[in-house]
């Protein structure tokens, strides 16, 4: 028992914070920011399976977000289908896609991949656009029903309830991906990423491998674009453009690339800090954009490794003991925890 | 290595995005400058007149949200700075209710999602007495909920049909010409002045050209018009001979197209090529200087329905004219420039509200909302507005003007 609350400390803790949130704070503003941290944080964490785990980048992955958020919204207000079922169905279909895609460009590298990723991502933003049969083109869809348990309806007006919700389903993953990291999935993910040759010839099937991520981090992104179709009840093509894809790389990368904790700090930052910078007005945009330079400069490991570089710069400063730095970072400590389980 | 190089894109992508985020803020700081110098000549007077009648106390607080950044930037600059030149007006004019006016703006960055926590922030956080804007349909939409249920009276300045068609409208009016009237003037000039009865239509596939082919097939017959032709055509076409010789077949007396750019431009020069002679008669998106640079000599004698602001002349009410003058000459001083249509959106937004929050002594939502509604012959750059309880839309088909491109620029056509 104690073992299994040492091995979790830090996901028990940001779960009880995160969940216990909505009961200091009724602000439907506060909470509002969460939701859509919530799913910014679905879709982040399958990112960062993506990019930390496998080292494939994707640069189209808001298409994935519209098919899941259009899914529901099309099968919602058209065919009448239950909201959740919607949900699942549109996620089936992402990842369906997402196999299809996976299957050429997980071969390619580096810049090619980045650029096929873009091109698929244009490819769905312009349907989006074009199908205006079913998608309503530039109009968007509106009154995109709320998802409901009997007589238990999430809504922005019911934003504890829907702040539970999503957050509920955000922590799952979380979790999921804790475990992925640690599973034999998850060290094949890893060896592919550091040496792709030498895990090739330990008989891990690259292809497989670098498609199912990139199936996961499909459905994961779909389903955080469902909850948002349903949390907005509005949706429109002009959410799910080439900088939303930029801003999910930002995220990750800024968190940390390659530890799952460096997508939730990332995730955090980027959805927080922006909301906190509106007091200077005009220079939000520029504020943010240099705290993300510093970020990456200084930081090279992203913000998980904050800790690790703060307990260095006090032993090269006074010579503080390092290591009371480094424990007080729960992701950092995770971090280290899984370290000796990768790869490497 | 592979490491590496994602972190190299990152800081690359990092800085793309913190360059964005300077360009955008590069012009915004360009308008708060350009405010400086404006105010200091403007105070002067009126701090004198501030000791008497200045304003004191809580003040009112209206929020706005608008396309500051994004794609939809060109709209939202000008109603961003229309907005902050409104609130010094006020303020050195002796306020609202005697209180000092605030104006928060929000930008949604042209992506409705932001428009949602925009709203909610307004609300919750900044207690706004109302909420004008946004600047882009999505956001509108998005945003229409949220002050619905929050019972916030939202004076919207986008024009897609469903923000004031759509139910519930209890607390949303908006401003601009909404896209239904665009067409009824199109085709009061087809059916009045050209006295012409077989339209062929050739409309973009896209929301806005659906939407204007939906409208002029609705009411075509209220005006005596009979469609002898349709035709679509997707946005990115390059040539539209094949559309329009099928057209000529029909035997149309006039052609309406329906589109933005450049589909229209490209359409008025092959109708040139192939020797049609038919009247041209466009739509409001064509608006724009773009058009003519395109169209070039073809777009000669093009007509299409436009606000009264693209021609200033032809504002012949003196209660506008005196208003617009103005708007025109304030707006200039401050941002150097004459002001678009979207600045008299903005114009007319906050006025429509100030005045109502004037008529109703208040700033109780319930007693703006009843302001608003009994709002008559309120005046202002986009036209003269009457709200009642079922009509949010306000300004009436006489509101628009047809313009014919001649010599390369606007005249007005009747």
């Amino acid at each position: 028992m104690v073992a299994f609350l040492r091995r979790h400390v830090a996901f028990l803790a940001f779960a009880v914070v995160m969940m216990g949130l909505p009961f200091f704070t009724s602000n439907t503003y506060y909470l509002s920011v969460l939701a859509f941290t919530a799913t910014r944080l679905m879709t982040s964490l399958g990112l960062n399976l993506l990019m930390g785990q496998a080292g494939q980048i994707s640069l189209g992955h808001a298409a994935f977000v519209g098919m899941g958020a259009y899914g529901s919204a099309i099968l919602t207000t058209r065919f009448g289908m239950n909201p959740w079922l919607a949900m699942v169905v549109a996620a089936v279909v992402a990842a369906v896609v997402a196999g299809i895609i996976g299957i050429p460009t997980t071969k390619l590298k580096g810049h090619y991949l980045a650029m096929a990723t873009l091109g698929f991502g244009e490819i769905v933003l312009i349907l989006l656009i074009q199908v205006k049969s079913i998608t309503k083109g530039t109009d968007g869809i509106t009154g995109i029903p709320s998802l409901a348990i009997g007589n238990l309806v999430f809504t922005q007006y019911n934003p504890r309830a829907m702040h539970l919700l999503l957050w509920g389903v955000a922590l799952l993953m979380l979790r999921m991906s804790l475990n992925l990291a640690d599973s034999r999935v998850g060290r094949a993910l890893k060896g592919l990423h550091r040496a792709e040759v030498a895990a090739t010839s330990l008989g891990v099937d690259a292809t497989f491998h670098k498609v199912q991520a990139f199936m996961i981090s499909a459905v994961f992104a779909s389903i955080a674009g469902s909850f948002t179709a349903h949390y907005v009840q509005y949706i429109s093509p002009g959410s799910f453009t080439l900088t939303f894809s930029v801003l999910l790389v930002t995220g990750v990368v800024i968190g940390g690339l390659g530890s799952i904790w460096g997508a939730v700090w990332g995730t955090l930052v980027m959805m927080i800090l922006p909301e906190y910078l509106k007091q200077y007005e005009d220079a939000t945009n520029l504020v943010f954009g240099i705290l993300v330079i510093v970020i990456m400069i200084f930081l090279p490991g992203g913000l998980v490794s904050l800790g690790s570089a703060l307990g260095k710069l006090r032993t090269r400063v006074g010579g503080r003991d390092r290591r009371a730095a480094d424990t007080s970072d729960p992701g950092s400590l995770e971090g280290n925890a899984r370290r000796p389980g990768g790869a490497a | 290595m592979k490491h590496r190089y994602l972190v190299y894109l990152a800081v690359a992508l990092a800085l793309v995005a913190a360059l964005i985020g300077a360009v955008g803020c590069g012009g915004d700081e360009t308008t708060t400058t350009t405010v400086e110098p404006a105010s200091t000549e403007t105070t002067a007077p009126a701090s004198t007149e501030t000791t008497a009648t200045g304003p004191s106390g809580e003040p009112v607080i209206i929020g706005a949200v608008v396309s500051a950044t994004g794609p939809a930037s060109p709209l939202g600059e000008p109603e961003k700075a229309t907005l902050l030149m409104m609130e010094k007006q006020v303020n050195d004019a002796g306020g609202i209710l005697g209180r000092p006016l605030k104006v928060i703006i929000e930008d949604d960055q042209s992506d409705p999602q932001n428009a949602v926590t925009a709203a909610q922030k307004l609300i919750q956080q900044d207690k706004v007495v109302a909420i004008v804007g946004p600047s882009i349909s999505p956001s509108a939409l998005a945003m229409k909920p949220i002050t619905n249920q929050a019972k916030i009276p939202q004076l919207a300045m986008a024009a897609a049909n469903a923000i004031t068609d759509e139910p519930p409208i209890d607390w949303m009016w908006r401003t601009p010409p909404k896209d239904a009237l665009a067409a009824a003037k199109a085709l009061s000039y087809v059916s009045e002045t050209l006295k012409l009865t077989k339209v062929a239509v050739l409309h973009d596939e896209n929301a806005f050209g659906a939407s204007g082919l939906a409208e002029i097939e609705k009411t075509a017959p209220d005006w005596g018009i009979e469609i002898v032709a349709k035709e679509s055509y997707k946005t990115d076409e390059t040539d539209l001979t094949a559309q329009l010789n099928k057209i000529k077949g029909a035997n149309p007396e006039v052609l309406v197209v329906w589109g933005t750019n450049p589909g229209p431009a490209v359409a008025a020069k092959n109708m040139k090529q192939l020797g049609m002679d038919i009247p041209y008669v466009g739509s409001h998106g064509i608006a724009n200087k773009t058009f003519i640079d395109l169209a070039g000599d073809a777009a000669e004698g093009v007509v299409f329905p436009a606000g009264k602001l693209l021609v200033p002349s032809s504002i012949v009410d003196p209660q506008q004219k005196a208003v617009v003058d103005q708007f025109a000459a304030a707006y200039e001083a401050v941002v150097g420039s004459p002001p678009p249509t979207f600045a008299g959106h903005a114009f007319d937004a906050l006025g429509l509200l100030l005045s109502a929050i004037d008529t109703a002594q208040s700033t109780d939502a319930a007693a703006i909302q009843t302001a608003l509604n009994e709002t008559t012959g309120f005046t202002g750059p986009d036209g003269v507005y009457n709200y009642t309880p079922t009509n949010h839309d306000g300004l009436s088909i006489d509101d628009m003007i047809v313009v014919k491109i001649e010599g390369g620029s606007w005249v007005l056509a009747e």
